[in-house]
Order: C-alpha cells, then structure tokens, then sequence
C-alpha cells in the first residue's frame, strides 16, 4: 500500500509526513511517501493534499505543478482512491472560495469557502487554537473521535458545504465552523490532524485503514 | 468553544534549554527534546522554542531540534531566534517548525513580514515584539534582547505588522520578563485590543494567577510561560485547572 502526501509547495509538510509515517508503522499501513510528482500520485492506493496559506496562493502552485491535479483528479474520481485534503487542501474541494478573490475549487463537496464571521464581535480571526468538535455524522474515519475531543484549527476561511449530508463534524467559534466534511472515497479536515496529539494521529490511522 | 492556550517557551542556546532572568544569568534547565516530549505528554497546547543565541554557526542545531522535535511531539512548535528572511522562514519550516517568529528583523524591515507571509502564510507567521514602558500608558519597542530602544510606538507597531501579514503576535514586557511579578498587564490589553490576530501574552508569570489575569485582564488569546514549568514550580495540568477554575475555557483532556 502506498499513500501519497501531495507535495506542491504549499508550507509544511515535515509534520504532515511524520505523523502519517509513524500511524502507518503502528497500523501496518505500508509506505508513506511526500511527492510532487504525478506519477507517483496515479500510483498511490491513497492521497493526502495538505495546503497552508492563501486559497488563490495554493491553487496557482497545485496547478504549477503540471498534471498533478489531473493525476489527482483521475485516481480519486475514476479510481475511487481515498482521500483526505487538510487545511487549505480540504478547502478546495469546494465549488469556490471567496479568499481575497473568487477561485475556482476542484468541485468535488459541493459548497463555498467563506470568511469566518463571529457574532461575537470580540473573537478574533484567525480562528487559531484548540477547538473542540461536535461530530455530526458518524464516518469510519472518524472511529474513536467523539464530541468533546480536541483539534488544532488555524484559518480565516471556513468551507460552507451546500449539502448537510457532507458536513460530518463542526465546532463553535461565535457561530458554526466547519471541521470535516465528506462524500464517498473522500474527506476533508479543517483543522491540522497531525498537530492535534491523539485525536488528530487516530484521525489519520483510520484513514491509513479506511476502505470506502 | 476556542481553548485558551498556554504555551512553554523553551529559551535555546548551543542545543540546550536555558532561562535568565532579565536575560542575563542564564541557566541550564535541560535537553529540549526531552523537554518538548514532557510538555506534550502533559498536555501543553502548543511549544515555542527562543534561540537566544542566534549565530550563523550554530543555525544547524536549531534545525536539527526542530526535526527531531516534529518526530515526536505532534503539536504546534513555533521557532523564533535570529530569523531574517523569508528563506529562514522556509529552512526552520522545512525542519519542523509550523510557525516561525520574527523579532528585530521586523524592525528593521516590516516588510519582511509582508513578503514572508505572502510566500508561506500569514498562519505561520508571528512577530515577537519586545516592549518596555517609557510613561504611563506609553510603550516603546526595544530589540536585541531589550538593549536597544527604536522610539517606535508598541500599539503601532502591532498593527503594522498585523497590516504586513503577522498571523499572531507574541508579546513580551521587557519590564516584567524574569521578575515573576505578572504580566505587564496594561501594556497586554492595549496591544490585544488593538489587533485583530490572537495576541501571546508573555513575560513576568511567576504565580497561577498572573496567567488568569493575563486572559481577564490583558485580553490575551494565549499565555506563554518558562521558568514556572521548567523548574517544576507548577506543572501544565495544574496551570489549566487554575485557569479552568478562574472561568477561562481551556483544554483540560
């Protein structure tokens, strides 16, 4: 088994990689390995796509990187291949983000990336820190995690899915904040997994394992 | 709900973790490595390493913490010490670190928060800022390790940077750091209040209560702490019961 972490230059991916690397030794769950090479991805029996930063920054690098969405595009959508966008890279699964212009997303859970708004006006943004979850939904990646437990967010913008059957789990920051979202052999975290100590690295080894 | 944060600082020089007190006397308190893994196991919401040092010669072993850290401790690691340029900011993200902060280099050219923060994000970029009193009601930005005065206004400053690109700011009164007497706590609000991105309370904690009021009283979204945890005065578990028990939300599983 061989599980990709997408690697288009979008900030750090040393975490990403060793917290994958050390659930896949615990669960037996093969080889990890970081690449930006499509190849690779239309290889990989599972794809991780990280994303720090800016929405139109992220999306201009995944595309500089010629063929790597559509290797991406291709292994998730024909091949039914799991996968799991974090941060920025579960953000563009949306239809469109409105971050400082409107881009367009891959499309794959239907919705809109919006600015996070409180409606307690003292709250401030970005919504940084530990937040805990209200799971909605349950979901085989989500075996273990229950509402109560903790993540790491650190975002401006936040995915508002069009269909409530693709938010799976949220949390509150003066109004509802989107946590995870999934649709078939696909799944996004708002928050980093591999920065949330033990939910996030059981989170991750459930993915490693999980056979839509 | 958002959690509160409390946040170790780990002060490097040469690979080992030290703490003065007014930055000066400085003292051994221990391997960080080891030290990071005993703050995460105690459910420490995120950790900073300050190298004090901040030579061209010893930038490797910085780097080689932060790798070293990131495989064992998967929670937020900010670095900050000697940081320059955006590529700084890539090299120490590169070895592990999520957030990197600047300090006098932001002085020196604001715009180098602003090109840093376009090229990797404003998320993981924070800006240290040491402040100190001049009068009532007025503090002024100091650098290298509080030395050197600029005359520039602390509020100002702070939201320049947030303007530039800061995704946080990491403040330190240069009044307080090392006398255990609490945080500055007007200098706190002012700056809290001024900015929209989280503000990092940080220098004088010596009791449990100086971290609640520094959330109460001085607005912080985060408090940051050393010489309480390393020399085992108060462990992090006993600070969040504190804080939880003052009202303030935290992470306490």
């Amino acid at each position: 088994m061989l599980t990709v972490i997408v690697d288009y230059e979008s900030g750090n991916l040393h975490s990403a990689e060793k917290a994958f690397q050390r659930m896949a030794i615990e669960t037996d769950a093969g080889q990890v390995l970081v690449s930006s090479r499509p190849e690779y991805v239309a290889r990989a029996d599972r794809i991780v796509l990280p994303g720090d930063g800016a929405f139109p920054a992220c999306w201009k690098e995944l595309h500089d990187h010629r063929g790597i969405f559509e290797a991406m595009d291709e292994a998730v959508n024909q091949n039914g291949k799991p996968f799991f966008g974090i941060c920025v890279g579960m953000q563009m699964l949306a239809d469109i983000s409105h971050e400082y212009t409107d881009t367009a997303g891959f499309g794959w859970i239907s919705g809109e990336v919006e600015h996070i708004s409180p409606t307690d006006k003292t709250l401030k943004v970005p919504h940084m820190g530990w937040n805990d979850l209200v799971i909605d939904r349950p979901h085989p990646v989500l075996d273990g995690i229950k509402t109560g437990d903790h993540a790491y967010f650190v975002h401006s913008y936040h995915f508002r899915a069009a269909k409530p059957e693709n938010l799976l789990a949220h949390c509150d920051y003066g109004g509802d904040i989107t946590a995870i979202v999934g649709k078939d052999n696909i799944i996004g975290a708002q928050f980093h997994p591999e920065k949330s100590q033990s939910a996030g690295l059981k989170m991750i080894a459930n993915f490693l394992n999980w056979a839509p | 709900m958002l959690k509160t944060r409390i946040i170790p600082c780990l002060d490097v020089a040469d690979g080992r973790v030290v703490k003065g007190v007014n930055f000066v006397d400085l003292v051994d308190a221990g391997d960080p490595v080891q030290s990071a893994r005993a703050y995460d196991a105690a459910g420490a919401d995120e950790l900073c390493f300050l190298d004090i040092k901040a030579t061209v010669e010893n930038r490797g072993t910085m780097f080689d913490l932060a790798t070293r850290t990131a495989e064992q401790c998967f929670m937020p690691l900010t670095i900050g010490g000697g940081v320059r340029t955006p590529d700084d900011v890539r090299d120490l993200l590169l070895a592990g670190a999520d957030k990197v902060s600047f300090n006098s280099a932001a002085v020196a050219d604001p715009d180098v928060v602003a090109r840093s923060a376009d090229r990797f994000g404003s998320q993981c970029i924070v800006v240290a800022i040491d402040a100190k009193t001049v009068s009532p009601g007025k503090w002024e930005i100091f650098t290298h390790g509080g030395r050197k005065a600029t005359g520039i206004d602390a509020i100002e400053f702070a939201r320049l940077m947030v303007k530039k690109g800061a995704g946080e700011i990491l403040l330190t009164s240069m009044d307080r750091d090392g006398t255990k007497q609490g945080f500055n706590l007007p200098l706190t609000r002012a700056i809290s209040d001024a900015v929209p991105v989280p503000v990092i309370a940080s220098g004088g904690v010596g009791t449990l209560d100086h971290l609640v009021e520094g959330v109460t009283k001085g607005h912080a979204s985060a408090v940051l702490a050393a010489s309480i945890f390393h020399f085992g005065e108060f462990t992090i578990g006993e600070a969040k019961q504190h804080m939880a028990n003052a009202g303030i939300p935290m992470r306490l599983s």
